[in-house]
């Protein structure tokens, strides 16, 4: 890799044109699907520039996904650090269970306005197959989800749903069958069905435009805490929290605050078994720059460039590359990017729901892990916004296994 | 001048008045030494060029069969650097018959363009195939390989559109190489009559011999392919003979050369045949 790219006054302001974020994200894909990527980055940009698909997507998110979600002061969390004030944004009352949907909202009205009649996805903890399933299903459009074969087996209840909503799930037993080989088998799926299909990928990964568009669709998280936040406190957070796993989420509420450089911007990557260990799925803290689905990114890779398994609780952030817009984010240290291991986010899974009667899901529990630290970077009289990702319930059964309980 | 290796191949084919055969095998496939005896066989047993795979973890664009190839070759500890050796041993006993590298991009940027096409002409290889660098994202590659003289091969299918074709023409030297289906390797069959078409426009837009790949498994269909187009690529079918000689415990060597020798045979005795009919 080049050396990082020097920072720039407006970090908003990209990608470039080639859906470049300094070094990383770019088009890497087949030539097959090159003029279908352009064909999208065109939808796209008429798309966003076009008031009445603002309006139709803004009406759904109102009245179908139940936005805006609640800004909440979470004083007994608060209370247990005994330092900054903890908000929590509660992405979990989504309909369905996390901000997935909100990236699936957007992607579904694109792909009727491009004409297309059939929806594959890709997914990991199943809560972006289940987002799709449900968009497809509102919109009466057929959809097949690739999910690995283990995430099958560990996230179930998803599965169900699922069905239930009229999805094919597809279980992709190939390589490490998790989410990375449900994503090549997406792609596989998309290059076969190059005229009818479209791709609606669950993160802010994968070629250009899509770390743009997801990243552009889940901006409303961010775009609503500003707002909530200037409400409660009148004034701006010190902090905002996010995990890790494509980055969706995470950048959904950095990038409406990626110009006030007085807020600091964390977010945290699953560090599995521990970094030491080696089984992790931290591919900033863990791995180096390189090309796998489409973009230039950090990835976990052996020395020869073959890509690695990456290892962690949580289905949703078992991948090993990130989104280009946060290795850029790193490189430029606008961001921070921390860790947490399977068992730290464990312990902060329990701690919310006794403090605060809230089952986060196990990926937003491994931003919760590092709440200590960032409590204590931000001092006595700071503000700290945490992205509460997804409900716990889809994972009731793996933090059982691990407590060693049966239910 | 590795280049010239392609080019001479093709003018002495083009004398001959018939299409190249094309052979696809992974690299170190079962391993090492039989993926080396399997090279050295190639020629002899009809193909005019060959392809070498070289293995990744997360071959997007191919089905089953190469998936499963290339699993196997990374298994045995394939690398890189071992398919590079591997190529200089077979220059050792073969100095004209051109090979091309086939794989994506990671492997490739891990070790870096410019040391890698340092390498690669070194070892003799000629030309390369990225099926995951589009020509939106191959100027720094394309420089790389040409301070060596390697030729880039771009790839054109059937969703390349005129204008697409030009611009991938423009960075692409030694054959054109058409993908004969929108779809993965091994699965979807190509056809000879669709084809036709998209390989004189694919010849018009570079002016280059044109090559058929992608979705050609059996003699009769590589047989129609040699009579549309300069050259036949078959890979899948060749890798599904590694699989199958290890499934019923037969010689791998044996078994994809005389899968070779049988396409090869029909693709030299493609066109005189069209000629008697
Ligand atoms: C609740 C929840 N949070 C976070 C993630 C990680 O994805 P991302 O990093 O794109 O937000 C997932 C992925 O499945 C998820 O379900």
């Amino acid at each position: 890799m080049n050396a990082p790219s020097p920072a720039p006054n407006d970090y908003s302001a990209y990608p470039d044109a080639q859906g470049r974020f300094g070094d990383y994200g770019g088009r890497y894909v087949p030539e097959t699907l090159m003029p279908l990527v352009h064909e999208l980055d065109a939808a796209y940009r008429a798309a966003k520039a076009d008031p009445a698909f603002q309006a139709e997507l803004s009406s759904f998110l109102t009245h179908y996904v139940g936005r805006p979600s609640p800004l909440y002061f979470a004083e007994r969390l608060t209370q247990h650090y005994g330092g900054a004030k903890i908000y929590l944004k509660r992405e979990e009352l989504n309909h369905t269970g996390s901000h997935k949907i909100n990236n699936c909202m957007g992607q579904i009205l694109l792909a009727r306005r491009m004409g297309k009649t059939r929806i594959i996805a890709e997914t990991g903890a199943g809560q972006h197959g289940v987002a799709s399933a449900t968009v497809c299903a509102r919109f009466g459009l057929p959809c097949v989800v690739y999910m690995g074969a283990v995430d099958v087996e560990r996230q179930k209840p998803n599965v169900f749903r699922m069905n239930l909503l009229g999805a094919q799930v597809e279980a992709v037993t190939s390589g490490s069958a998790t989410l990375k080989d449900a994503m090549n088998e997406a792609l596989r799926d998309w290059v076969t069905n190059v005229h009818d299909t479209y791709y609606m990928i669950g993160t802010a990964a994968g070629m250009h435009p899509y770390p743009e568009m997801v990243r552009d669709f889940q901006s409303v998280i961010g775009q609503e805490v500003r707002e909530q936040m200037m409400a409660a406190e009148g004034r701006l957070p010190d902090a905002v929290v996010a995990c890790v796993g494509g980055g969706s989420n995470a950048i959904g509420i950095f990038h409406p605050f990626l110009n006030d450089e007085g807020v600091r911007l964390y977010g945290v990557e699953a560090a599995g078994e521990g970094m030491d260990s080696g089984r992790h799925a931290a591919a900033i803290n863990g791995g180096r720059p390189g090309v796998l689905h489409g973009n230039m990114t950090y990835l976990l890779q052996d020395p020869e460039g073959q890509i690695t398994e990456a290892h962690s609780i949580s289905a949703g952030l078992d991948y090993p590359g990130i989104g280009p817009e946060h290795s850029w984010l790193h490189d430029v240290g606008r961001a921070t990017y921390l860790t947490a291991t399977d068992q730290d986010s464990l312990e902060a899974f329990t701690l919310l729901a006794q403090l605060e009667g809230i089952l986060p899901a196990i990926e937003s529990a491994h931003a919760l892990a590092r709440l200590p630290e960032v409590v204590k970077d931000v001092g006595k009289d700071g503000i700290v916004v945490l992205n509460l990702s997804g409900r716990g319930d889809k994972d009731v059964a793996t933090v059982a296994a691990h407590l060693g309980r049966t239910i | 001048m590795t280049k010239t290796r392609i080019d001479a191949r093709f003018a002495a084919l083009k004398a001959e008045g018939r299409a190249a055969f094309v052979a696809y095998v992974m690299a170190g496939d079962p391993d090492y030494a039989t993926g080396l005896e399997i090279l050295k066989g190639l020629p002899g047993a009809g193909a005019d060029l060959i392809e070498v795979g070289f293995p990744f973890s997360d071959p997007m664009a191919e089905g089953p069969p190469i998936q499963r190839a290339a699993l196997r070759a990374l298994n045995k500890g394939m690398t890189l650097s071992k398919t590079l050796q591997m190529i200089a041993a077979f220059r050792q006993v073969d100095q004209t018959t051109p090979i091309v590298l086939m794989g994506y991009a990671n492997p490739l940027i891990n070790r870096g363009f410019e040391t890698f096409a340092r390498d690669a002409a070194a070892a003799g290889a000629d030309g390369l195939i990225v099926v995951d660098i589009p020509p939106e994202e191959a100027d720094p590659l394309a420089d790389a390989l040409d301070a060596e003289q390697l030729s880039l091969l771009l790839l054109s299918t059937p969703t390349s559109d005129d204008a697409r074709l030009k611009i991938i023409l423009k960075r692409t030297s030694g054959f054109a190489y058409y993908v004969s289906v929108a779809g993965v390797t091994g699965v979807k069959e190509a056809d000879a009559a669709t084809v036709a078409p998209h390989v004189e426009r694919v010849r018009a837009a570079g002016g280059l011999p044109v090559c058929v790949g992608f979705g050609i498994k059996t003699p009769e269909r590589a047989a129609a392919v040699a009579r549309v187009a300069d050259g036949v690529v078959v890979g899948s079918a060749l890798v599904d003979e590694v699989a199958e000689a290890l499934a019923v415990n037969e010689s791998v060597t044996a078994r994809v050369l005389s899968k070779v020798n049988s396409l090869a045979k029909a693709v030299r005795s493609a066109r005189v045949e069209s000629l008697t009919v």
